[in-house]
């Protein structure tokens, strides 16, 4: 597979390593969420066959982590982003 | 009809007339006391025991696609129950006396194979683990034995013992261990339900639940809605969506594992063969093909296929661990659906749905659990309570803290 | 021996003769030549033997599609089973086998099936072996395993090299016969990187093997031409003698090239092979189609080929396959084989034509309305039975026989996606989906356009898209004048036979029968006709005999083809070497060496190494007179606890953490506290994973106000940091911290001992007293003037310090520790002392870090702090995990001294069974103390904090060992701490 890097443009998708479905951004908070959020956070997934967003890490490259947009049935690519960026807009900050 | 050589004699004389349908076609009924969804080994097992030791009546299996299509017709075919975990070895031990009394049992030569496993050993600190697991093994009932190199060198010279990058210190062995024809299980199963007057639906897809109350009533079906009492589900790749049906995110993701095999070879390895310090492990076939196999692609997917680095990835494993394959060539490879759970071990429950109970998340271990899950799921199914070898297998082992995490990994699916 | 079969005309060098043996018997050919191509110029047909029957073989093709003339190429270490001749090209001093049989081809012992096959029918092994029950590995199978197989390894080390490689291009083109030429040529000459891939080594498809003119040439001079022009153009690269076996996602492709198999041995210095991965933006599939044959009874002896084929070796090689040959066909492609060769003077005795109208060919006897029924011949075709339109049945003698049931095309590629082939039925066959994989265009025969002109043109215009798609204008082209006669073809799957055996899968010996016999047992979808027969399962994967198997199928079930299942197929196209897909990383070379900066030193020292990871680290350092590693371990352990010792501990994973956030950071990735820790210190830390199990443990120092470093185990040193970047940009993307990781920049040595200090100061230029660094400190140093970084941190237990210097001064450095301890007789130690002292101290490491335990099973559950969201933190106090009675970490040692320990043991209480409900935990890892006298281990056991001096049982059972032992505090040697703070 090739991801188009938004900083370093098509890589080939053996530099990077895969994490899973970018829904781990969103972290509870681990002083007012329970148990069971964290549960759900840590173990449940949606696993869709489909469109999946999910997180990539550059290790053989320039370290960042990336939001790919990928069809898991056919592979297709159809968007990659910066994690830092998606995890920004989704109100993540310090 | 009986199976036997007697029977062969007989039909060979007269023409091969005689032979009748392994199994029925029948049209779905309205309804069945029990609805397994997926004809795979374990749905065609699980209904096979449901119909034989549970002595259930009006069982369904409902199949999408072709029976034994699934992960059960595209394993690496290895039998083994070398676990090192107190949730998991009583199961698979299990499931390895099951399989060395199965094919009497139904009837159907599967040729289940005790050639014997060997997980190689590069390390001291892999010997230990090893210590550690044979131990585990030996204290549950299963044999294990500890090699040393020597021991290996005499099995198998050619191996690679005076240039490896990683040399070879022994190995941990399991002679009871081995191969079993993979389809064959699928068809053995299959038969031995039909016998008993399970329906085998094919070309079948489950296509919602229709759940009141909290209650199944039955699923619908490419083929129009079933009404059920008891819905099982063992449909590992699929189980997120089947699940979905009835509102349950699962603790699984689908990931794509590759398996290869070469073309046919004259003898060359008796028994199945792990190595230790790369991602390949290979069996040779009773038609002489190098069965083998090694990590997951890594990724989510469904595409049951996946990419040249992971190909390339086994291979100079195989090459690192045997130089004289060099010459023999990759004949086919091919990808299946894995439900890669969040500690790697399996789910066999009930679910918040009264009547739906769940059978998956075998990550790459399925093929081998398949009586076991079969027969566990079935008890599960007619007794709505666990089989002895299966009571770790809950949903809310992760909410409890009771993980069964083999290799250590953590919720990250892709490295078990 | 002369070539008997050898006839005017062809694309090889007459001039050329090359020697070559197969079974011991020396023939000659001609460069040019295939090995099949060669021998049948020799008059020798019979070349393999059948997978089941062992039934005497030809070969039926002349390409890659070969199920039949397999052998073993070569001997020694370089012998290479199964290998086709149809596609060997023929080199002098040629050596191959035949395979498969015993004693010898012409007589096999295994034929004895071939008499039996009625027993032998499809699936009869599942019907029965099942009696008595122990008796299928001990008796059947192995007899079953002695027969399997077609050709065998040698079992020695292949002894050629392999290489791998990158290609990009704007347009890969696979195959270049009309069609894959003309999209070259066309692309080619518009600008565009274009590669043009050919499995043969020689260019020009089916242009070859035809009589067919291309413009005013012949089609193989059109081609050389075409050929010539593109070989010119800087922007295209040929590869011949490459296959294309796979398409992967996102326009990569795996290729193969043969680039010495054409030769004796590979030219000094060139591998055997190279395997490619091919990057391309679009390409054009081009892979023409591949004949089928027609089922007959008794269709397997040598010399009965497909019709497409045995002109091929006229035309192109200038082989008559038999001086006597007949056609037998169901379309019109099939008639070129009979004009063809009669033009060359072959004896054409007959067309049998299944169909009923269609053109009658002139000056050849055309049977229409008729059918082949039978052959004979043990070892060769020797007759033909022919049933005419009216059921008069004659015999003909003919050495040769070509059958055309028409041409599939060669889909393979594009259902590498797992898209579905579609059918059509004025082809009699299916073509590629819409949905074949993105970027991948089939054109010519591939698409079903048969015809020359449908296949220059169809290149043409898929080339001229691509170079308008990729921006590159409009193409221009011209198509030479070709045929293009239409496909005229009466589908006849196979004629049929009450009781005579009809070859649909020739290699696997799979028969119009067995797929009926399928049928009955209700095996009747696709892919359970596949399993259950073992139909197109052999190496060449069905390519001649999918369809056929599933046209009889359709025909039992009532359905159409279409409706009966498609057929697809998975990578690779045609068997690629497991060498070429190893390329280098093989022996040694199979992973790098990471090597210390001691590593030199060490060597000269004569250290044995042992591997831990990809680093080699010293293990030992063996003095004089030292004969038993005990005895340097021991040595090792007790100077250093004695004086001072000195270990390379540079592979531990090393990151600098700066930014104003950097202590907010560290306190989220640790369960314990790391912001209130002072500057110029070091704190122990653990840090967790989300599922609350310990991920990783190491010292971190702070260096400044916002400066850390933090230093993890070697195991864990790349898993670690690529965490912590997930921590810093997915989760905590505002925090001020950057990190970096600086395992390779720093060279670090432990210097542990009570004479630790002693040398150091020797060494480094600041006081280094206890009072001026004291236990825990952490700061910048110099040594000599050079940059430098000192930690007093200890793994030991002793007095001990680590130094960090750039990594190109740590040579000097170990040689400069080494001199300043002469005078405290300090030692070298390695990993194995080291393992000794961390245990007999009591520290957690290797296999008690195991992912699968959390700080409360270490005895470290006070480090996590409560008071702060720190990753794991909040899943660690699951109900589960923090049972009273769960696992914790103890020492362990033998009630008898002299008894020896062994790691993986099982706790056992006294008088308990071996058995899985006494499991009370195991011992993680042991070593012999030098300083206890007496062998040591730590152990996770249930409950264990309070069963320390409780007398139980480390058990064994792979050894049969039962050990009495005590349970101890894991920390064996100064339990307060003294000696660190010394």
């Amino acid at each position: 597979m090739i991801i188009n890097h938004p900083i370093l443009g098509p890589r080939d998708a053996q530099e990077f390593v895969y994490l899973g479905d970018a829904a781990l951004i969103d972290r509870p908070d681990g002083l007012t969420a329970g148990n069971e959020a964290f549960h759900d956070y840590v173990y449940l997934r949606d696993n869709p066959a489909g469109v999946h967003r999910e997180l990539w890490y550059h290790e053989q490259g320039d370290r960042s982590w990336l939001v790919v947009t990928r069809n898991t049935v056919t592979h297709e690519i159809t968007g990659v982003e910066l994690a830092r960026d998606v995890a920004r807009s989704r109100g993540r900050s310090k | 009809m009986r199976y036997s050589a007697l029977r062969i004699l007989k039909e060979a004389l007269t023409g091969h007339k005689g032979w009748t349908p392994a199994w029925r076609d029948p049209e779905p009924q309205k309804a069945y006391d029990y609805i397994i969804v997926g004809g795979g080994g374990h749905g065609l097992a699980t209904a096979y025991y449901l119909a034989k030791e549970f002595r259930q009546a009006r069982i369904a299996v409902l199949e999408k696609g072709y029976l034994g299509g699934g992960n059960v017709g595209r394993n690496t075919t290895i039998i083994r129950s070398n676990y090192l975990l107190a949730g998991n070895e009583p199961f698979y031990e299990f499931s390895l006396k099951l399989w060395e009394g199965l094919e009497q049992d139904f009837n159907y030569n599967a040729m289940v194979s005790q050639r014997g496993i060997i997980n190689l050993l590069h390390t001291d600190a892999a010997r230990d683990a090893a210590t550690r697991r044979g131990n585990a093994m030996m204290l549950h009932g299963a044999d294990a034995e500890l090699l040393n190199r020597d021991q290996v060198y005499a099995m198998y010279p050619w191996l690679n013992f005076d240039n490896a990058r990683f040399p070879i210190k022994g190995a941990l062995m399991q002679r009871r261990g081995g191969t079993v024809r993979h389809d064959a299980v699928a068809w053995g199963y299959a038969r031995g339900a039909d016998m008993r007057g399970v329906d085998l639906i094919q070309n079948c897809e489950v296509t919602g639940m229709r759940i009141e109350n909290g209650r199944i009533l039955g699923v619908e079906t490419s083929r129009g809605f079933i009404g059920a009492k008891k819905v099982g589900v063992a449909v590992a790749g699929s189980s997120s969506k089947v699940m979905a049906y009835a509102g349950m995110r699962l603790p699984i993701e689908s990931h794509v594992l590759q398996a290869f095999v070469s073309e046919g070879l004259k003898p060359l390895i008796d028994g199945v063969m792990t190595f230790g310090a790369g991602h390949f492990y290979v069996s040779q076939s009773d038609k002489g093909g190098l069965v083998f196999g090694g990590d997951i692609d890594g990724y989510n997917s469904y595409a049951q296929r996946g990419n040249l680095p992971v190909i390339e990835d086994v291979i100079e494993g195989g090459m690192a661990l045997m130089p004289a394959i060099g010459r023999a060539r990759l004949l086919r490879t091919w990808g299946g659906i894995m439900d890669m759970s969040m500690d790697g071990s399996p789910i066999i429950d009930k679910t918040p749905v009264d009547g739906l109970y769940f059978n998956g998340g075998w990550c790459y271990g399925g093929f081998k659990a398949t009586p076991a899950s079969g027969w566990c799921f079935a008890h599960l199914l007619a007794k709505d309570e666990p089989h002895k070898t299966a009571t770790a297998y809950r949903f809310d082992r992760f909410l409890r803290g009771a993980m069964i995490d083999e290799k250590g990994q953590g919720a990250s699916p892709n490295l078990h | 021996m002369s070539q008997t079969n050898r006839i005017s005309g062809g694309q090889i060098d007459r001039s050329k003769s090359l020697r070559f043996t197969f079974d011991g018997v020396t023939y000659s050919g001609h460069a040019g030549d295939t090995l099949a191509s060669a021998l049948l110029a020799n008059g020798v047909r019979l070349m393999g033997r059948s997978f089941k029957y062992h039934r005497p073989r030809g070969p039926i093709s002349a390409g890659s599609e070969e199920p039949n003339a397999l052998v073993e190429l070569r001997s020694g270490a370089r012998q290479e089973p199964n290998t086709r001749a149809t596609v060997v090209e023929l080199f002098d001093g040629l050596v191959a086998q035949s395979q498969n049989r015993w004693p010898s081809l012409s007589f096999d012992a295994m034929a004895i099936n071939d008499r039996f096959n009625t027993f032998f029918t499809a699936g009869f092994y599942y019907k029965t072996f099942m009696w008595p029950a122990a008796f299928w590995e001990k008796v059947y199978e192995p007899i079953i395993r002695r027969a399997a197989g077609l050709g065998s390894l040698s079992r020695l080390e292949d002894p050629d090299d392999y290489d791998k490689g990158f290609l990009h291009c704007d347009l890969l083109v696979i195959g270049a016969g009309p069609s894959g030429l003309m999209a070259a040529l066309t692309a080619g000459r518009a600008g565009l990187r274009v590669i043009l891939a050919d499995e043969d080594f020689r260019m020009g498809g089916r242009l070859n093997a035809e009589t067919l003119g291309v413009g005013d040439q012949s089609g193989a001079d059109w081609a050389a031409g075409v050929v010539a022009e593109l070989a010119s153009l800087p922007n295209v690269r040929m590869m011949p003698r490459t296959t294309v076996y796979g398409a992967f996602d996102h326009g990569i492709y795996g290729a193969v090239e043969r680039v010495s198999d054409h030769l004796p041995v590979p030219m000094a210095g060139k591998p055997r092979q190279t395997a490619w991965r091919i990057y391309t933006k679009r390409a054009i599939l081009a892979a023409g189609a591949i004949e089928r044959p027609i089922p007959f009874e008794n269709n397997d002896r040598p010399g009965i080929m497909l019709a497409g084929a045995l002109r091929a070796y006229a035309n192109r090689w200038g082989v008559a396959a038999g001086r006597r040959v007949a056609v037998f066909t169901n379309n019109d492609d099939g008639l070129r084989t009979a004009t063809d060769l009669q033009v060359k003077g072959v004896d054409v005795v007959a067309v049998i034509d299944t169909r009923s109208g269609g053109p009658l060919l002139a000056g050849i006897r055309h049977l229409q309305g008729a059918e082949v029924i039978d052959s004979r011949g043990r070892l060769g075709l020797t007759e033909i039975t022919v049933r005419s339109a009216k059921g008069a049945v004659e015999t003909l003698r003919v050495e040769a026989l070509g059958v055309s049931g028409g041409w599939n095309p060669n889909v393979s590629l594009t259902s590498h996606h797992r898209s579905r082939p579609i059918w059509r039925d004025d082809l009699a066959a299916f073509v590629p989906a819409s949905d074949a994989p993105a970027g991948l265009i089939p054109v010519g025969a591939a698409m079903g356009d048969l015809s020359t002109h449908a296949a220059l043109r169809g290149g043409a215009e898929a080339a001229a898209q691509v170079v308008a798609d990729l921006g590159h204008g409009s193409a221009r082209y011209d198509l030479p004048k070709a045929e293009d006669a239409p496909v005229a073809i009466t589908p006849h799957w196979y004629v049929k036979s009450d009781k005579g055996r009809a070859w649909i899968d020739q290699q696997n010996d799979v028969t119009v029968k067995d797929v009926k016999l399928a049928h009955q047992e209700n095996f009747t979808s696709v892919e359970h006709l596949k399993r259950y027969t073992t139909l197109g399962m052999a190496t060449d994967q069905g390519k001649t005999g999918n369809v056929l198997g599933m046209a009889v199928m359709a025909e039992l079930t009532g359905k159409s083809i279409p409706q009966t299942g498609t057929t697809i197929y998975r990578p690779p196209y045609t068997p690629v070497s497991l060498g070429a897909l190893g390329g280098r990383s093989r022996g040694k070379d199979f992973k790098p060496f990471r090597l210390t900066p001691s590593h030199k030193w060490a060597s000269e020292q004569g250290a044995i190494f042992v591997e831990v990871g990809m680093w080699l680290r010293t293990q030992w350092l063996p003095r004089k007179g030292e004969t038993e590693w005990r005895q340097s371990v021991d040595r090792e352990v007790l100077a250093t606890r004695k004086s001072v010792g000195i270990c390379d501990v540079t592979t531990l994973g090393k990151i600098d953490i700066q930014g104003t956030d950097a202590g907010a950071f560290l306190d989220r990735v640790y369960a314990n506290t790391f912001s209130t820790l002072a500057v110029g210190k070091c704190r122990y830390g653990l840090m967790l994973r989300e599922d609350g199990m310990v991920f990783d443990d190491g010292t971190t120092a702070r260096m400044g106000p916002s400066e850390y470093v933090m230093t993890t185990t070697t195991a864990n040193a790349v898993t670690v940091f690529r965490h912590l970047e997930y921590c810093r940009q997915c989760l905590w993307p505002d925090l001020d911290v950057q990190i970096i990781s600086t395992t390779e920049a720093w060279a670090q040595y432990s210097v542990a001992g009570p004479n630790a200090r002693k040398l150091l100061q020797k060494i480094v230029d600041q006081d280094i007293s206890d009072a001026a660094f004291p236990y825990m400190g952490a700061g910048e140093i110099t040594v000599g003037g050079l940059r430098a970084r000192l930690f007093r941190i200890s793994f030991s237990g002793e007095l001990a310090y680590e130094i960090a210097v750039p990594t190109r001064y740590g040579d000097a450095m170990i040689r400069a520790l080494v001199e300043a301890g002469r005078e405290f007789d300090a030692v070298v130690y390695g990993t194995e002392a080291l393992g000794v002292m961390r245990i007999e101290k009591g520290h957690v490491a290797g296999n008690a870090l195991n992912g699968q335990s959390t700080a409360l099973n270490m005895g470290l559950g006070k480090m996590v702090s409560r008071k702060k969201d720190a990753i794991g933190v909040l899943m660690s106090q699951r109900t589960e995990l923090v049972r009273e009675d769960g696992l914790r970490l103890v020492g362990v040692k033998p009630v008898n001294p002299a008894e020896p320990l062994k790691a993986g043991s099982h706790f056992l209480k006294t008088g308990a069974a071996a058995t899985a409900e006494h499991d009370d935990g195991w011992l993680t890892s042991m070593v012999y103390s030098p300083h206890l006298g007496h062998h040591i281990a730590l152990g996770y056991l249930k409950n264990g904090t309070a069963r320390i001096g409780e007398r139980m049982r480390a058990v064994n059972l792979l050894a049969g060992t039962d050990t009495e032992i005590e349970i101890v505090s894991p920390h064996f040697i100064d339990p307060e701490g003294e000696r660190l703070r010394a």
